[in-house]
């Protein structure tokens, strides 16, 4: 098994603030515009976008929400372990709203398709976009692309992209763990 | 991990499956209140919901838990069915099953149905009801609201009160509540308490006002006339008059309690309206809390993949 960094600390810091100028020069005044990450791992990006964003544009009133997809999953009964659901809260109304759906590693595309259909039991945005951190290009089972990715790399299937934060893993950096071969963790 | 097949009483769960259910019971108590409450989940489960014995919050609740899934709901009725033709209860769910059923929601008058149907059939079972034996997806409801109000079981102190001797949602309470850490009494006249119940490590108290100056939570059991063969005490007045929670006895405690009901509720017998309807009550919100709860059971189960 080997690790190799992708991201470390500055070049994390530095993606996380170009993907917030992308969404400043797309979201005009961020009115109409909410964030949602996706449970697990997404949300922290979410937050930390949520963070930058009130920094460069002094909204304060951006909302983020989180939303679990467990129940929607298409693997539900072919898998050995059942995954445990996460939380979802999303306390404001997406009708008519432009959503930015975020997640930290796009890989088969399955997981935003779960997320797409459990978004829509809030409501019917006007448009949603796509974030990512980290797009494992060339793995996509599903017609779905990122409107906005910070670094786009090439993996095998077999390899495991791993996103650590500063506030739950005591630093901000993405490895590439090669050889695990762990495939069913590897496609969460 | 959610270890059982089947769901037939709260004896065969141990505190890491009823916690897991608790958990997966919090997502779909967010579920039911979101603008959409429905999850595709069980898209490909077809499940029957065969009803031996009268039933009407027990098998809306189930019912709409199945919808908000996705399943496929096929309901049984025994009266309007081939039992009353003479069919035997394996020849009928067998009959059923070779339509491919996955999964059976049984409630039957018969202590043990739920067992000796999983001993011949391979489809997932949840015990909706067994005779006076179990109901454990009313105790997981029960324990959850309490939970839910309390924060916690762990020392909880609740009374069960009424008739005891008939109650399968009694023992399924007891069972899961003592694995939950939380205390246990039970309060009746002594003829509708079951003879050696202090086995179970429960209290047993003769006074109602006693039990309710004891406990956190009041869980008010309805008398059950259509299982009582024999007159268990003189009349309901009397009844009523000792065991009956009203304003009164409630004001005469002067301390928070919570009070619980099953269903259906007789008015004015083992408990007012006044009462019934207080702030105290939490008996609707053990109803909505009936249909997360029976979602996470079908969820959880459902999701194993079949042994046969």
């Amino acid at each position: 098994m080997k690790s190799k960094l992708i991201l470390d600390k500055e070049q994390f810091d530095l993606t996380v603030s170009r993907l917030c100028y992308q969404l400043i020069e797309n979201h005009d005044g961020f009115d109409s515009t909410v964030l949602i990450g996706l449970q697990p791992r997404g949300i922290f990006l979410a937050n930390r976008i949520n963070v930058t964003l009130n920094k460069l544009t002094g909204n304060k009133d951006l909302k983020t929400g989180s939303l679990d997809i467990t129940f929607f999953r298409d693997d539900f009964r072919s898998r050995e372990n059942m995954p445990v659901a996460s939380e979802t809260r999303i306390d404001f109304e997406l009708e008519n709203r432009k959503v930015v759906l975020i997640d930290d590693v796009l890989f088969t595309g399955r997981t935003i398709r779960a997320g797409l259909d459990a978004m829509l039991s809030f409501g019917r945005p006007r448009k949603v976009e796509l974030l990512v951190l980290i797009d494992r290009r060339f793995a996509r089972q599903l017609p779905i692309e990122p409107d906005y990715s910070g670094r786009k790399i090439d993996t095998r299937a077999s390899d495991r992209v791993v996103v650590k934060w500063q506030q739950t893993d005591g630093q901000d950096g993405v490895w590439l763990i090669t050889g695990s071969g762990d495939t069913e963790k590897n496609n969460e | 991990m959610f270890k059982a097949h089947h769901l037939l009483g709260i004896k065969d769960l141990d505190t890491e499956d009823i916690e897991h259910i608790f958990k997966t019971a919090d997502n779909f108590k967010e579920v039911i209140n979101r603008p959409i409450k429905k999850v595709p989940s069980l898209r490909d489960v077809t499940i029957v919901n065969l009803f031996f014995e009268n039933s009407t919050r027990t098998r809306i609740s189930f019912e709409l838990a199945e919808k908000r899934l996705s399943a496929d709901v096929l309901n049984f009725s025994a009266s309007s069915s081939s039992v009353s033709k003479g069919e035997t209860l394996i020849d009928t769910v067998r009959n059923i099953l070779a339509m491919k059923v996955d999964m059976v929601v049984l409630r039957h008058p018969m202590a043990g149905a739920g067992v000796f149907l999983s001993r011949h059939i391979s489809a997932r079972i949840i015990n909706a009801g067994d005779g006076t034996h179990e109901h454990p997806t009313q105790a997981l409801l029960d324990a959850f609201s309490i939970r839910e109000k309390l924060g916690t079981l762990k020392k909880v102190k609740v009374a069960i009160v009424g008739d005891i001797l008939h109650s399968r949602v009694a023992l399924s309470n007891i069972l899961l509540l003592q694995k939950m850490g939380a205390e246990v009494m039970v309060c009746g006249p002594s003829t509708l308490i079951p003879k050696f119940i202090n086995k179970l490590g429960v209290k047993v108290e003769q006074n109602l006002k006693k039990a309710l100056q004891w406990c956190d939570a009041a869980n008010m059991l309805r008398i059950q006339l259509e299982r009582q063969d024999i007159r268990y005490f003189p009349s309901l007045r009397e009844y009523s008059m000792q065991y009956g929670l009203n304003r009164e006895i409630m004001n005469s405690v002067n301390k928070e309690i919570l009070i619980m009901h099953p269903g259906p509720i007789n008015r004015g017998v083992e408990i007012t309206s006044d009462v019934a309807d207080s702030p105290h009550s939490i008996i609707l919100d053990q109803v909505e809390n009936g249909v997360a709860i029976r979602m996470a059971v079908l969820y959880l189960l459902a999701g194993k993949k079949a042994t046969s």
